[in-house]
């Protein structure tokens, strides 16, 4: 949905400008996928700046400001994870304040603001217009950087995080390439890029994620006939994860063995059992799911959404099989019931997806079907309702204990009900967490032999 | 003069954040070029949070390199060995709170918790100074950071920073109860005692 107004936007007059900032997580730190959304930017003919630490963040983020107003257009800042949370001491420029004028200036002459089919070829013809003026700027702008290290052999070209990753990955070489940052990735700057292929044998593009800049590059050397032998992606591992420093070294060992040497071989796995996010102690999905399992057959298929209740997936819930994005699961939960005779399905949603899309579409599936229920799990996010209770006055923190003498480690506490707070030791008792039990109480309930005391002060 | 490389662990809500923003503005303010990473990951929900500071002005990448990383800075003991197996350089320091927040895994008895002696077995392989820190009479779980901060400073863990840079930073980063609350265990002489040197 965001995608119909974005395409819209380099085919109009954008009068005050417009940065759109972008983020990327290469590596998928904290993603579904590492998709490379420099594609948005080729379809909807828009400009990206791609800096490489917060101190360019601040230069490029004012440059594609000046930029956009000048031009009336669209620019894109893309940011990946690592320039986005980096920290780094910057100077800023002296503040100036300006008296802001307020006059609204909408005018609709400066339209057309309604694309439709009549206006499309001339509306296009102004935004490719548009990208190859940019082009002409990008050829001699200042972000782009060149650094000579005396070596024609060899250069690479590249941007972003993974400029700093080769700046690192180089540092002890003796035969250092000359190195071409661009400031500006699409369109990218013909001039200085031709300029460094000839002046060069062989050229790497240092490229994360897609091959867009590298195939780029080799279309114009095959017009222009270059004969420099540019060196692009070679396989899969060239696609996937964030270009880091110690990836940056394998990629250049694998290109040329002697400029650097051989990357850290990343040993065995570490042995510390893995870390998955889980539901936070007291949350309110836990104890809907708890009870929901108990509910479901085997061949019951249930479908998650987007949010914190996806975590039910995990063990020992595993409930939610199928995720897409935000307001998939009803969509998803009515394909899985065509010509379903035999298997239920049930579709969970998060509070914001409910309130956002979906009332209108529970209405109409619930008018159409019948047998058809609806659970709202009402409960306050705990780690938000814990925060603000611990700053009231007066406040008391409680936790749950557990009598040891009617423990017989059934383990439904720490194994079906999964609460974090619950320890395991290895002869199988279990233990409260003292860090982590908030004194929600939700978990007493689940024993069996009633070993759980209800929450009291610490 | 040669980077020093801070590696930070620990599970979201340790207060990781707010360790590695002391250290980074620590260093500012003893006039060291600094940069640093946070990796939040699913911090929230009780995930594992990493953050990244190299001081020194020849580092280009905040990202440290695969056991590239002189002083480990641990809050948890299963993330105090993730960060020995991936992190810790040879002949570096790990210092870690040796609090346990058993991952899923081990709640669910696939497998065993990990122990101390894996930890400073791992440091051995290494040959890494190991520090374990453990403060019984802690109230406020929370304050587990500050009571490593603590220990880093009283051994001068990370060379150029003194007892005033680190109160400086604090200053910048909190105010009112908190502040005073936070300075109070810093400073506080007795937990020097505690815990085991190595």
């Amino acid at each position: 949905m965001a995608a119909d107004t974005f395409v819209q936007l380099s085919l109009m007059n954008l009068i005050g400008g417009m940065v759109i900032v972008l983020g990327d997580d290469p590596g998928a730190n904290s993603s579904q996928n590492e998709q490379d959304n420099r594609h948005y930017a080729h379809l909807a003919y828009t400009p990206v700046l791609e800096p490489s630490d917060p101190e360019e963040v601040y230069a490029y983020y004012k440059e594609a400001a000046r930029q956009g107003r000048e031009r009336r257009m669209p620019i894109i800042l893309r940011l990946t994870t690592h320039v986005c949370h980096a920290k780094q001491k910057i100077a800023f420029a002296a503040w100036n304040p300006i008296a802001v004028d307020r006059t609204p200036r909408f005018d609709a002459a400066n339209g057309p603001y309604i694309p439709l089919s009549a206006t499309v070829a001339e509306l296009k013809e102004r935004a490719l217009d548009r990208l190859n003026d940019f082009r002409a700027y990008a050829d001699a702008c200042p972000l782009n950087r060149l650094t000579d290290n005396g070596n024609p052999a060899r250069g690479v070209i590249t941007w972003g995080l993974p400029y700093l990753s080769l700046m690192d990955a180089i540092s002890v070489s003796t035969d250092r390439p000359d190195i071409l940052k661009l400031g500006i990735v699409h369109p990218i700057p013909q001039d200085p890029i031709t300029a460094f292929l000839k002046s060069h044998q062989e050229v790497l593009v240092l490229e994360e994620l897609d091959d867009l800049v590298e195939k780029e590059i080799k279309s114009r050397a095959y017009d222009l006939g270059l004969t420099a032998r540019i060196i692009g992606k070679r396989d899969h591992r060239d696609w996937i994860g964030e270009y880091t420093p110690d990836k940056v070294r394998g990629i250049l060992h694998r290109i040329w063995p002697e400029m650097v040497p051989q990357p850290f071989t990343p040993g065995p796995v570490s042995e510390a059992p893995e870390r998955p996010p889980q539901m936070c102690p007291g949350c309110g999905h836990r104890s809907a799911f708890y009870a929901i399992k108990q509910a479901l057959a085997d061949t019951d298929i249930t479908v998650a959404g987007i949010g914190c209740h996806t975590l039910g997936y995990l063990p020992p819930y595993e409930i939610g099989r199928l995720l897409m994005c935000m307001g998939a699961s009803t969509g998803i939960g009515s394909g899985l019931g065509l010509f379903n005779q035999t298997r239920r399905v049930v579709v969970f949603m998060g509070d914001s997806t409910f309130q956002q899309q979906r009332l209108a579409e529970i209405v109409k599936a619930a008018m159409a079907v019948t047998g058809f229920s609806v659970v709202i799990a009402r409960h306050p996010c705990m780690l938000k309702f814990n925060r603000e209770q611990r700053r009231k006055p007066g406040f008391e923190p409680h936790q749950v204990d557990i009598d040891q003498t009617l423990c017989e480690q059934i383990h439904n506490c720490v194994a079906r009900f999964g609460c974090p707070s619950f320890s395991r030791a290895p002869d199988g008792r279990i233990e409260i967490n003292t860090d982590l039990c908030i004194g929600d109480g939700s978990c007493v309930q689940t024993c069996p032999t009633h070993a759980i005391g209800m929450p009291s002060k610490k | 003069m040669s980077t020093f490389n801070i590696y930070m662990i620990g599970v979201g809500g340790q207060g990781i954040g707010l360790l590695s923003e002391v250290l980074l503005r620590a260093a500012d303010h003893a006039g060291l070029t600094v940069k640093s990473v946070d990796t939040h990951g699913l911090a929230q929900r009780g995930g594992v949070v990493v953050s990244q500071l190299r001081i020194g002005a020849d580092a280009f990448s905040p990202l440290i390199g695969a056991h590239d990383a002189d002083l480990v800075v641990a809050l948890e003991r299963h993330e105090a060995l993730r960060a020995a197996d991936t992190a810790l350089k040879e002949n570096g320091t790990l210092i870690y709170y040796d609090t346990v927040w058993q991952p899923l895994p081990v709640r669910l008895g696939e497998v065993p918790e990990v122990s101390g002696e894996e930890v400073s077995n791992r440091c051995d392989r290494l040959r890494a100074r190991l520090i374990r820190v453990f403060r019984p009479d802690l109230a406020d779980a929370r304050m587990q950071n500050i009571v490593v901060l603590a220990r880093i400073q009283r051994l001068g863990l990370i060379q150029g920073l003194s007892a005033a840079h680190y109160r400086q930073a604090m200053q910048d980063l909190m105010d009112g109860t908190v502040l005073k609350r936070n300075m109070a265990l810093f400073d506080d002489e007795g937990a020097a005692a505690e815990g085991i040197s190595a």
